[in-house]
């Protein structure tokens, strides 16, 4: 086997080659989610493709698209596109910062031509590819070195601070934990973790202090007591739990789920969208869902493993790890487990920006796949 | 040449590790998911499926029509009118409201203080909520405002209801009126209807409307809707109708009705007329009235003052409410004891004047030098209050009391309309308890002639004539059909009277009005089959001195308004077969007595239109199954 895998390694793979080795079992799995989120902006929209269904649609074939090719590029173009990907995010956060639009309180996108971009979902993918490529030099015991940990460390805190900035809680968190995640898996020593982990809980207090702003330890105070504000900000958790809990076993039926369709939830169809499927599909909904995303996280690992390169296994399991904490967040979030972060359920929460996000991510994730082979000398990676 | 370097394989090696340690978790925490799932849906899941029915369905209560009140002819004397409504819905309109309400005030009137309300209106309610912007549009106004709908964005008709009085002021103090629920309406806490809480909800408030509130009302439909997280009504999942209020049948006949109140018009003033044999009442009126509908649509601040201070106490129901000292027409009634108690053949001389212990007492005639040689016919043709005093002084005033009380006096008659007022008979019991002072015989003569204590209204002296006239003790019903029951009427009982003390006292009724040297011959009906009988009254208002009376100002006519006497008269009609009796008080009146001739017309006009004659148009009239059939 490693003398053939060897050579298919050396040669180069044509067009049609690529487009076989595409995970194909994968992209139905993406596809199946999908549609589930399709469904569910049709029933919120009042049995409608209007407004959000019919354009959610077209984003998911954009995505396809940025999918496909994404898959074709070969992962060494990948590693050297890793830098300056992150050095373009890093700069339009501080553009955003600068002179961004403003949604709901918070500066988070640009304008470029009639293209509303959000550099911080670009800085997820960007700062995954850009660690992996700098792990993809170290060995495992280079990764603890005080010295070598200290500019992965800073590849995270800048573009986090940024989105803190914003502010944006949610991403802030995920690229925090996207980053951590890939010290671990690079072989990050434990006697870095675990007093790490005793600094967070530390460092708790403190950043409430300093750091957090108000609407942020409202959201913080009302989940911890809902009822205290249940008509205001507590409303949110709320009505959030009592569509899910109201599904039942079986839930009402599509398009029968009467909480989301009559706006007792706000954002229905973007971060609380799943409330709605849980009302309509109840808990065997639920948990078919659940299973679902479980099973492309299972694909994701299995790419990740049979990865060739570490660059390639690092970026793989970034990305999966990106993929959960999507799901882990919002789904905590709207079962009440979590306060409210503005993070969206990755493939069925309505939004352009964040679908092509997810499926681009997926697209790099099967162009490691297609490229599982494919060798890298471990001297690309580190700086320059 | 090695595939990978050692390097890499411990590196793929602790990947591998670290990868299955994660992908452990991430599988922990999916099924930390999962159970949270099952805590919200399966564990939790009824609670939740309550809470998520409470969120979305909303009771609504829907306003039964209100019964309809109509006379014994089926006129109608309330009812419910359309109401064209113009509303406003702030978020179908592309324009701001200001400028939404200046073009509607180009097509209908709207004045600055309704813009005003609007605009207020608007700022305390949600967007979505329509806001009236004017009511009680006429047809013409409505109509044209439908033509401009579609330059109005945000404008929609509507059709209410809202409660209608087609007769204003005639009916006003027998029908009352409905006006918005008060916090008072609802202190007493006996009516617990949800109804009341319903906004804009009209309870009666007065007269018929406030009697029969809970009949005419109706009961309340809900209707329960799906709405949204705002309370806009998404959809009406059901509906249980509400009950339409009962229709009230009165016994009123309203062409008689709106004649009396016409020949009272301009007059403080009350008018009665009541079947002798039955007691229904055929009309009452109390002038001035006010318009019942200016309460319904929302009375104003002058306009209300101005009802209340007017001296001619347009919000009081004189014809039941009304206490006058009845004068000489309590004299039939004294006529009666005399009767009862052995005077039939009292015979007094009448010179004017009646000395009793330190005081006189003078007759009204006494200038003339008395009425002469007077029996108890001819006292009561010429009044002659001389005669009426030896009645008292030979009864005493008890036995006078319950003679008096017999007819109807000193007690509420019962008549379906709220705040009536008992009047009063006194008695030495009376006296002893109210004063403290023993009753002086002096007072009786005053009580004969009915001053003094003595107070009656005008529905008081309508049923003493009617029981004069019938020889039952009738009593006034004003009510006969509500919904489809018809309503208790007491069986007349027979009266404590000798059977001729009817013939005696009706024959001198009969020369008041009928033969010359009647107090009434003036004003007889002299229609042949018509004719009436009467007792004339003058109340005083003032006590006439010794000073005036020896100057002899007695000319009431050239007194200030509210110093003159009041004048009343009670009559029945035909004569010979007595069906209508009559009762007319006129505040304050002067010569030529008002009274006198309204009641004369009055009867007349009931006996031309032949009211009892007719069939009445009950509903229950016309099905076999009545329990109880009105008059033949």
């Amino acid at each position: 086997m490693t003398i053939r895998a060897y050579a298919a390694a050396r040669r180069t793979l044509t067009l049609a080659d690529k487009l076989y080795e595409i995970n194909w079992g994968l992209v139905l799995l993406v596809t199946l989610i999908a549609c589930v989120g399709f469904a569910m902006l049709y029933s919120v929209a009042g049995a409608s493709f209007s407004p959000w269904a019919g354009k959610q649609m077209l984003f998911f074939a954009a995505g396809m698209v940025l999918l496909v090719v994404a898959a074709l590029v070969d992962v060494r173009i990948w590693l050297s596109l890793a830098y300056p990907a992150y050095a373009v995010s890093l700069l339009l956060l501080v553009v955003v910062l600068a002179l961004g639009h403003s949604a709901l309180g918070a500066q988070r996108w640009i304008a470029i031509g009639p293209l509303e971009l959000q550099p911080s979902e670009l800085m997820k993918i960007a700062l995954i590819l850009a660690l992996a490529r700098y792990l993809h030099g170290l060995g495992v015991e280079d990764v603890s070195k005080p010295v070598r940990l200290l500019i992965p460390l800073v590849m995270i805190a800048l573009p986090a601070l940024l989105v803190l900035k914003q502010p944006n809680l949610g991403t802030t968190i995920i690229l925090v934990a996207d980053g951590i995640s890939l010290l671990f898996l690079a072989g990050l020593s434990w006697w870095w973790i675990v007093p790490a982990l005793a600094g967070v809980a530390g460092a708790v207090p403190v950043a409430w202090r300093f750091f957090l702003h108000d609407y942020q330890k409202a959201r913080v105070m009302t989940f911890l007591n809902p009822q205290s504000d249940a008509l205001g900000a507590g409303w949110n958790i709320t009505q959030a739990k009592i569509a899910i809990g109201s599904g039942g076993l079986t839930g009402k039926g599509f398009l029968q789920g009467s909480q989301s369709r009559l706006n007792f939830l706000p954002e229905k169809h973007s971060d609380f969208i799943v409330t709605n499927y849980g009302e309509e599909f109840g808990f065997v909904g639920c948990i078919a869902l659940l299973l679902l995303f479980a099973v492309v996280i299972g694909y994701g690992v299995q790419i990740a493993m049979s990865a060739r390169s570490q660059f390639g296994r690092l970026v793989a399991m970034g990305l999966v790890l990106n993929f959960f904490f999507y799901i882990l967040i919002n789904g905590a979030m709207v079962m009440g487990l979590i306060p409210v972060v503005g993070i969206p359920m990755p493939l069925i929460s309505y939004g352009g920006t964040a679908m092509l996000t997810v499926m681009f991510g997926f697209g790099i994730l099967m162009s490691i796949h297609v490229h599982r082979q494919v060798e890298i000398p471990r001297h690309s990676g580190g700086i320059i | 040449m090695p595939l990978f370097d050692r390097k890499d394989k411990s590196r793929y090696a602790s990947f591998t590790r670290r990868t299955l340690m994660v992908s452990g978790g991430m599988t922990a925490v999916l099924c930390a998911l999962g159970g949270r799932l099952y805590q919200l849906q399966i564990r939790d899941g009824a609670l939740y499926r309550t809470a998520a029915e409470d969120n979305r369905v909303n009771e609504r209560l829907v306003a039964p029509p209100r019964g309809r009140i109509l006379d014994r002819f089926a006129s109608e004397l309330a009812n419910n009118r359309r109401n064209y409504r113009l509303l406003f819905v702030a978020e179908q309109a592309n324009e701001k409201a200001e400028t939404a309400l200046n073009s509607i005030a180009r097509v209908i009137q709207l004045s600055d203080q309704q813009k005003k309300r609007v605009l207020h209106d608007l700022s305390i309610n949600k967007k979505f909520v329509p806001v009236v912007v004017a009511e009680n549009l006429s047809w013409e106004a409505f109509a044209l405002l439908n033509q401009h709908l579609p330059y109005l964005p945000g404008v929609q008709p509507d059709v209410g209801e809202t409660r209608s009085y087609p007769y204003a002021e005639q009916l006003s103090h027998l029908l009352g009126y409905v006006a918005p629920v008060s916090p008072d309406d609802k202190k007493g806490g006996d009516d617990d209807d949800p109804l009341l809480d319903l906004p804009g909800f009209r309870i009666g408030k007065r007269g018929i409307e406030k009697q029969f509130d809970t009949e005419i009302r109706g009961e309340a439909g809900a209707s329960r809707v799906e709405v949204n997280a705002y309370g806009r009504v998404i959809r009406e999942l059901s509906r249980d109708p509400p009950v339409p209020g009962k229709d009230v049948y009165l016994t009123i006949d309203r062409e008689l009705q709106s004649f009396t109140d016409q020949r009272l018009a301009g007059e403080s003033a009350a008018c009665v007329v009541m079947d002798v044999a039955t007691g229904d009442v055929l009309a009452l009126s109390s002038t001035p009235g006010f318009d019942p509908n200016l309460f319904n649509v929302g009375i104003g601040q002058d306009q209300w003052r101005a009802l209340m201070t007017d001296d001619h106490k347009p919000l009081i129901n004189k014809a039941i409410a009304g206490e006058y000292p009845p004068g000489s027409t309590f004299k039939p009634a004294m006529a009666m004891a005399a009767v009862q108690n052995g005077l039939s053949n009292l015979q007094v001389n009448c010179s004017g004047a009646l000395q009793f212990g330190n005081n006189v007492f003078h007759c009204w005639a006494w200038k003339k030098g008395g009425h002469g040689h007077v029996d108890l016919k001819r006292g009561i043709q010429v009044s002659c209050d001389i005669f009426f005093y030896e009645v008292a002084r030979h009864l005493g005033i008890d036995k006078m009391h319950d003679a008096a009380v017999a007819l109807g006096f000193s007690s509420r008659t019962g008549i379906e309309i709220p705040s009536e007022r008992p009047g009063l008979i006194p008695s030495t019991a009376w006296k002893l308890q109210k004063t403290g002072v023993p009753w002086q015989p002096g007072d009786s003569l005053s009580a004969g002639i009915g001053q003094g204590y003595v107070l009656a209204t005008p529905i008081q002296l309508c049923t003493a004539a009617a029981r004069i006239a019938s020889g039952k003790s009738v009593s006034p019903r004003i009510v006969r059909v509500v919904g489809n029951q018809w309503q208790p009427r007491p069986s007349p009982a027979p009266l404590p009277f000798p059977e001729e003390s009817f013939a005696a006292v009706q024959e001198g009724m009969n020369l008041v009005a009928n033969v010359p040297g009647g107090t009434a011959y003036a004003w007889r009906i002299t229609e042949p089959g018509f004719e009436m009988a009467g007792k004339t009254g003058t109340a005083q208002v003032r006590v006439i001195t010794k000073a005036e009376r020896e100057s002899g100002v007695k000319n009431d006519a050239s007194l200030p308004w509210a110093l003159r006497d009041h004048g009343l008269f009670i009559a029945f009609a035909p004569v010979a077969q007595p069906k209508y009796a009559c009762a007319c008080v006129v505040e304050h009146n002067a010569p030529p007595h008002p009274q006198v001739q309204v009641a004369r017309d009055v009867l007349l006009f009931a006996q031309q239109r032949d009211i009892l004659g007719r069939r009445a148009a009950y509903p229950l009239d016309s099905a076999d199954t009545t329990p109880q059939r009105d008059r033949a």
